[in-house]
């Protein structure tokens, strides 16, 4: 218990911070709504026209966008920004001081920014998509719940492993931001390498043939792809066996990297000033 | 006990340089020129525990480069360190669990929080034993007069509240020796004298070993009797800071308000350092001329008003030391 202490301490204190923003969180939520059903009504002309060629029925499509929409905090497109601002302000020394393994410590606050952004919007989008769309007549595009229970108790482990995932790649992302004292360049490259590779913008399924042995095996597809077909059965038994496998392969490589380009990092660390 | 033992330590940075404008601009980008910066040359000195010692020097003399290879945030280019019998880059975690730091211009406590939840915060990332954060809290708390700050958010504090807020966050897991760069800057005069007061009673009475950087020569007076001074990353001096003072600069000054307009004076190891229409400064050594014989000759021949003898501000001092070994920032 000792040896967790300080890494618990470090993830709750971030997620009791980031939870107090709560104008933040409504206006993510109106956010992802508004987008959410404009996804909706273009899947929905996509599937009045080509319904035969979709590879999943419309229902699916439609609670994985609701789905992809409650969780898009937990996508890892943009570098935590305490560690930009921590480097710019020598923050980073401090963090050095620390009797920590700086790798977990920071990994801690980041999982605890994540979630403490992800956990309200996610809440009020369940709400609104899987109780209140139906109540209201609408059923027909509501958020629906996972396909059986199989599907419900393998989504939990598929869940945890998404957002060990994500962090895995923030901390990359934190690191170079780190090491180049800046986040911009960053977020410009992964934003859209994430939005895109992980299934978030379209279910990879959707993309051409010659492409999909190489995108159901790239990290990515392990942080909305994977996760979202286990919820709706598209992958079931040995299929989403492997899909959990994946992506906790994916999480022991990048944090294995992470850990080896922060000890790089740290090595050529210069603090300026006097 | 030898606590803290430096030699031949130096730090080499590489800095990119361009020539300033665009063209430079342009010219980096395909050539890029590099220099290198030696922050730190050939330091040694050591530390015994319970010492109190001072490093001063001018901007960019190295002083803080050297408190960040000690507390081991920066690993030097080459030399031998050793804390505790620790090195501290090599063996980081360890050491940093025994050492405190406070850096005057950065903060380590959570801005957002309030100050008791960022101590709760570091006895957690401290793994303080819980029995004894509270009582070790409760007497910093008591030392510092924290107890009304305690519910504030850190961002509310004014400097001088949040610098004795981050001297307690410091020292919550009792280090055994503390490392403060420039814990004065920018304080008021009651704020400077509650730090040096705090500092000094920890080191007399708890037993820290403290190491302390910085600008504010009166820090030094009123704190070290030992002095380092650093100046473009060579040590200058090491020593008692009296001494130091004495070797610098033995001269005494002279202001004297005349009833009437200030004479001409020819007086052999008294030179005019400033004179106005009815008063005087001036410098002597008192080796030279001692100074009641000074005084009752300038007051026997003129109509003195008032007279009073002074030393060189400490500031004055260094200021001349700096000269002599060249040493101030270009």
């Amino acid at each position: 218990m000792q040896s967790v202490r300080p890494y618990l301490a470090a993830f709750r204190t971030r997620f009791q911070l980031m939870l107090q923003y709560r104008a933040a969180a409504l206006a993510g939520f109106a956010t992802q709504c508004w987008w959410g059903a404009i996804r909706i009504m273009v899947f929905a002309a996509f599937y009045g026209v080509h319904a035969a060629a979709a590879p999943i029925s419309l229902a699916d499509a439609i609670t994985y966008i609701w789905l992809g929409q409650a969780l898009l905090a937990l996508l890892p497109w943009l570098a935590d920004p305490e560690i930009g601002q921590a480097v710019r302000t020598g923050g980073v020394g401090y963090d050095r001081l620390r009797p920590l393994d700086a790798y977990g410590f920071w990994y801690a606050r980041t999982l605890g920014w994540m979630l403490a952004r992800a956990v309200p919007r996610a809440v009020l989008m369940l709400l609104a998509a899987g109780i209140v769309l139906p109540l209201v007549g609408l059923g027909a595009w509501a958020w629906r719940p996972p396909s059986g229970m199989a599907a419900a108790l393998l989504f939990l482990p598929a869940f945890v492993l998404m957002t060990a995932l994500a962090a895995a790649v923030l901390m990359l992302a934190n690191i170079v931001v780190a090491a180049s004292l800046n986040e911009r360049g960053v977020n410009a490259v992964l934003t859209p390498l994430v939005i895109v590779f992980s299934g978030s913008l379209l279910p990879l399924d959707f993309f051409p043939d010659a492409l999909r042995p190489f995108l159901h095996v790239q990290p990515f597809a392990g942080l909305v792809d994977i996760p979202f077909r286990i919820y709706f059965a598209d992958l079931g038994g040995g299929a989403a066996l492997q899909g959990l496998a994946l992506q906790a392969g994916w999480t022991v490589v990048l944090v294995g990297l992470g850990r080896l380009a922060m000890e790089r990092m740290m090595r050529r660390l210069e603090m300026q000033g006097g | 006990m030898l606590q803290i033992l430096v030699e031949a330590l130096a730090k080499t940075y590489r800095v990119a340089e361009r020539a300033p404008g665009l063209a430079g601009a342009v010219r980096g980008l395909v050539r890029r020129r590099w220099r290198e910066v030696h922050a730190l040359v050939d330091v040694s000195f050591s530390l015994e525990a319970g010492e109190l010692l001072a490093f001063i020097g001018p901007n960019g003399a190295g002083k803080s480069t050297t408190v960040k290879i000690l507390s081991g945030i920066l690993r030097p280019t080459s030399g031998r360190v050793e804390v505790g019998g620790l090195v501290p880059y090599e063996d980081r975690v360890r050491h940093v669990a025994r050492i405190g730091v406070v850096f005057g211009q950065r903060s380590q406590l959570w801005w957002d929080l309030p100050v008791l939840d960022g101590f709760d915060l570091l006895a957690d990332i401290y793994r303080v034993d819980p029995a004894h954060y509270r009582r070790r809290r409760d007497e910093l708390v008591a030392m510092l007069r924290l107890e009304p700050l305690l519910g504030q958010p850190v961002r509310q504090l004014s400097l001088g509240q949040r610098m004795r807020a981050e001297f307690a966050a410091a020292l919550l897991h009792d280090p055994a020796i503390l490392f403060l760069d420039e814990p004065t800057i920018g304080l008021d005069a009651p704020s400077k004298l509650a730090v040096r007061a705090f500092v000094r009673r920890l080191n007399r009475e708890q037993g820290v070993t403290v190491l302390i950087t910085t600008h504010d020569m009166h820090d030094v007076e009123a704190l070290a009797e030992r002095v380092i001074v650093i100046g473009q990353g060579r040590l200058l001096a090491d020593g008692p800071f009296e001494s130091l003072r004495a070797s610098v600069l033995a001269e005494r000054r002279l202001y004297i308000d005349f009833a009437g307009p200030a004479p001409e004076l020819e007086i052999r190891g008294v030179t005019v350092r400033t004179r106005t229409e009815r008063s005087l400064e001036l410098a002597f050594d008192p080796a030279v001329i001692a100074t009641p014989k000074l005084i009752a000759a300038i007051a026997t021949q003129h109509a003195v008003e008032d007279i009073h003898v002074d030393e060189p501000a400490i500031e004055e001092v260094i200021t001349r030391f700096y000269d002599l070994h060249d040493a101030r920032e270009a």
